[in-house]
């Protein structure tokens, strides 16, 4: 296996704090990004809520792990598509997310956005391009 | 005063809020707290359904909650009420009993 790169994918469709789920997911993508492969994420149904701008979890006794979303440029995990549909449904647009950005090497580091909103059809493409997707 | 319900859970992955809404009687209050918050945003596809409980029922969300996912005041649907924990507990007191919808 050493040396083979793999398309992975992290399919994220749960909302941050209800559940253990997404902050189990984030680490597991920070974890993984130690491995050199082909990483993206995707956020679909409610997962979408992850990247929600403005999360303040000080008043019930939580952590607060969206502001790590913004490491993830630096662990070259630089593609997070977001389902069209799913912001739809749940009355969000683009402007309601956090502004996630990396500095794109191949481009002389110019400063660029991570987040892709794409429609349900290209998840699905997506998907179906991926070695490994990651469920979470 | 009739039966405080309480709905914890997203409507988007969940049918508590669903079930919740047609089993409470009207003149009884709703309570959304921790995911449930979701279904108070405004301009959401459950919108239609939380403004035609509210002519039935009185809905308030937890503050705290809400705060957690980002969700402002002035994202919340219109007649929709805020309370905090205090309030939490005045509600509480308030009804004859608690139903909660997990």
């Amino acid at each position: 296996m050493a040396g083979q790169c793999k398309k992975i994918m992290y399919l994220h469709r749960r909302a941050p704090y209800g559940t253990v789920y997404a902050q189990e997911g984030l680490e597991v993508v920070l974890i993984g990004a130690a491995f050199d492969q082909d990483v993206c994420m995707a956020f679909v149904d409610d997962g979408v809520y992850q990247l929600k701008a403005g999360q303040d979890t000080s008043a019930v006794g939580m952590k607060n792990f969206s502001p790590a979303w913004r490491a993830l440029g630096d662990y070259d995990v630089t593609r997070l598509y977001v389902e069209r549909e799913s912001l739809d449904e749940r009355g969000l647009r683009e402007e309601d997310l956090m502004p996630l950005r990396y500095e794109d090497e191949n481009d002389d580091w110019a400063e660029k956005s991570s987040i892709v909103i794409v429609d349900r059809k290209e998840i699905g493409r997506l998907i179906d391009a991926q070695d490994v997707v990651f469920n979470f | 005063m009739p039966v405080l319900h309480t709905v914890n859970k997203s409507p988007f992955e969940k049918n508590a809020l669903d079930s919740c809404l047609s089993h409470a009687l009207d003149g009884s209050t709703l309570l959304l707290i921790e995911d449930g918050v979701y279904a108070a945003m405004r301009a959401s596809s459950i919108e239609p359904r939380i403004r035609r409980a509210l002519k039935r029922l009185r809905i308030h969300v937890l503050e705290n909650d809400c705060r957690a996912r980002g969700i402002s005041e002035d994202a919340l649907i219109e007649g929709v009420g805020s309370v905090d924990d205090a309030g939490f507990v005045d509600l509480v007191v308030e009804h004859d009993n608690v139903q909660a919808w997990l």
